[in-house]
């Protein structure tokens, strides 16, 4: 490493960076805990998130100069509480309860500031609920994304706007008018009643799955994946497991991600370049990912319930993640578990997969015959993915040139640079 | 990025933990592993049977002397370690800060190396990774889930 130009201020500005990374890292973990607990204490979650990030931005300020605290979650929770009461003062509101709660927190001031600052056997179940109001229906996708990365995972606005490579101002009136959308709704602060109870699952883990494909299939910008993203995916859905312990869906979907995750070392080659599953070097798979999906979703089939499209998917991913080659691939297998899906989550995408999984099983012509049958779907008649299955199962059979117009019209279609590069590359093979 | 948090103690902390009930021991452990796999960092973790349990491997002599634990002079002792998928160097050291360690133990916190640590082309690390695979498909084959389709 080439020695930097050192000055006095070094010392100083590398403890101050230090400290804000302390800063950042007790927020990740703590994040959710403390929403949760300032929601319960004030009874409005867009007020407890706004609290939440001011105690932030005052530990981002206070922590590199003063020192990190013995207990940061502690020290974010009463700046919080603090501030939440100094805001009912100001509007001169709910005077009783402002001094009672004010009595309460000097005398918690008194005691050990050390001490976890939430009740133990109630916080699981806060932090459930915060899931399930980040995630709730009256919100668009991207709030629930927005909201869920920030208020459950803990990441900074800067951060989400490097993660969505959107402008700061972006995220921030995302989360914005999805607070205001809560409250308009009157959303409250509970778990969805029984009868809702699996549906705002299904919900919850919609919003996980999505922000896991926008890191592996980035559908903007120049790079193929953004593996921080489907990391975080992967952090809060193990949350949830741990905290839904009892539904098989929670662990199908983790391991869905995890067997998807093991081949992201091997999906890019040496210059960046997107690499395909048969040609992908498979001693580079994630073997740890691997054990890791394996066993959740021995998790998810030891209930017994038959698997829900979560699980089914990643019966696929493991079929795949067994296999010592492509051509050693149980592809019977695969096709089985796409028709499974077809017959409980139909979609022309679980189609289109499963004409690829009958490539393998039963060759290009039986394949193609499906891929053709889905040409009316309109779901399908904007994107690359059928023009570009065609394009492959065309090739095979030697049918160069109409193979060569449908990676053409792929490429067209495809919204992201390096695809697109790789569509017209086999365009250009074909001719 | 994965880090290992390596547990060590010196004879005066493995003493002081003699005196606690070993109940409490387990439950503030299991509290400890709990809160990391709530907070979906755990990737894995071992205790490691007393060191008179154990023997070195000196290669100071050749061949090699093999002498039974608990090691004579060696100041600090090995018991254990945790796997943690974190952000940041920092996530790891406040993950480590909470564990309920006392005086005279210590936490040694590295970096876990991937792939890309190492050249993809040198044979041996090609080999290594073949290893690596039989022995995940040999676990995953007395596995439930390992056959499931």
């Amino acid at each position: 490493m080439p020695a930097e130009p050192r000055t006095a201020d070094e010392p100083a500005r590398r403890a101050e960076e230090s400290a804000r990374r302390a800063v950042v890292a007790v927020w990740r973990i703590e994040a959710a805990r403390i929403v949760a607990t300032l929601t319960r204490y004030t009874g409005d979650f867009a007020l407890a998130e706004d609290l939440a990030q001011e105690a932030l931005a005052d530990a981002l300020d206070q922590w590199p100069t003063q020192g990190v605290p013995r207990s940061g979650a502690a020290w974010l929770t009463q700046v919080a509480k603090r501030k939440a009461i100094d805001a009912w003062r100001r509007q001169e509101r709910f005077a009783a309860r402002v001094a009672a709660m004010g009595l309460e927190l000097e005398q918690q001031q008194d005691a050990a500031t050390d001490a976890v600052p939430w009740d133990p056997d109630e916080i699981d179940d806060d932090v459930l609920r915060l899931m399930f109001v980040a995630c709730h229906p009256v919100l668009s996708p991207q709030a629930r994304v927005a909201l869920t990365l920030r208020v459950v995972g803990g990441l900074e606005t800067t951060e989400l706007a490097r993660l969505f490579l959107v402008p700061v101002s972006t995220i921030q009136q995302r989360i914005v008018r999805a607070k205001q959308a809560l409250a308009d709704a009157g959303v409250p602060f509970e778990a969805p009643p029984r009868a809702e109870r699996r549906q705002r699952l299904g919900a919850v883990l919609g919003v996980l799955y999505l922000i896991f494909t926008e890191g592996h299939a980035a559908t903007a910008g120049e790079d193929w994946m953004r593996p921080d993203l489907c990391r975080e995916a992967i952090r809060l859905t193990r949350i949830l497991a741990a905290l839904q312990p009892e539904e098989p869906e929670v662990h199908g979907l983790l391991a869905l991600m995890e067997l998807t995750a093991a081949r992201f070392p091997a999906r890019l080659d040496e210059h960046g370049e997107p690499v395909l599953l048969a040609d992908q070097d498979r001693r580079r798979w994630d073997r740890g990912a691997i054990r890791r999906g394996t066993a959740a979703l021995a998790r998810a089939e030891a209930f017994g319930r038959g698997l829900g499209p979560y699980g089914l998917q990643a019966a696929i991913a493991l079929a795949h993640a067994d296999a010592p080659s492509l051509d050693a691939t149980d592809w019977p297998r695969i096709v089985d578990a796409y028709e499974a899906l077809e017959r409980i989550a139909p979609s022309p995408v679980v189609t289109l997969n499963r004409a690829v999984a009958v490539a393998m099983a039963d060759g290009p012509q039986a394949a193609l015959a499906i891929v053709d049958a889905l040409a009316g779907e309109r779901s399908l008649a904007t994107g690359h993915l059928l023009p570009s299955v065609r394009g492959e199962l065309l090739a095979r059979l030697g049918r160069a040139e109409e193979a060569s117009e449908a990676f053409a019209l792929a490429a067209e279609r495809s919204a992201n640079a390096r695809e697109r590069a790789v569509l017209l590359a086999k365009a250009a093979a074909g001719r | 990025m994965q880090y290992m948090l390596i547990m060590r103690s010196n004879d005066e902390a493995v003493a002081a933990y003699r005196e606690i009930p070993f109940e409490q021991v387990i439950e503030a452990m299991g509290k400890y592993n709990e809160s990391m796999m709530e907070a979906g960092v755990l990737i894995a973790g071992e205790g490691l049977s007393d060191a008179s349990e154990g023997f070195v491997v000196d290669f100071s002599a050749d061949p090699p002397l093999v002498t039974d634990g608990p090691y004579g002079e060696t100041k600090e002792l090995f018991n254990g370690f945790w796997i943690l998928e974190v952000a940041s160097k920092e996530e790891a050291a406040e993950w480590a800060k909470r564990c309920p360690l006392g005086p005279g133990a210590k936490l040694e916190v590295r970096r876990v190396t991937g792939p890309e640590d190492f050249p993809a082309d040198n044979e041996w690390v090609q080999k290594e990774e073949g290893w690596r695979e039989e022995q995940a498909a040999r676990k995953a084959a007395g596995t439930p889930g390992g056959s499931a389709g």
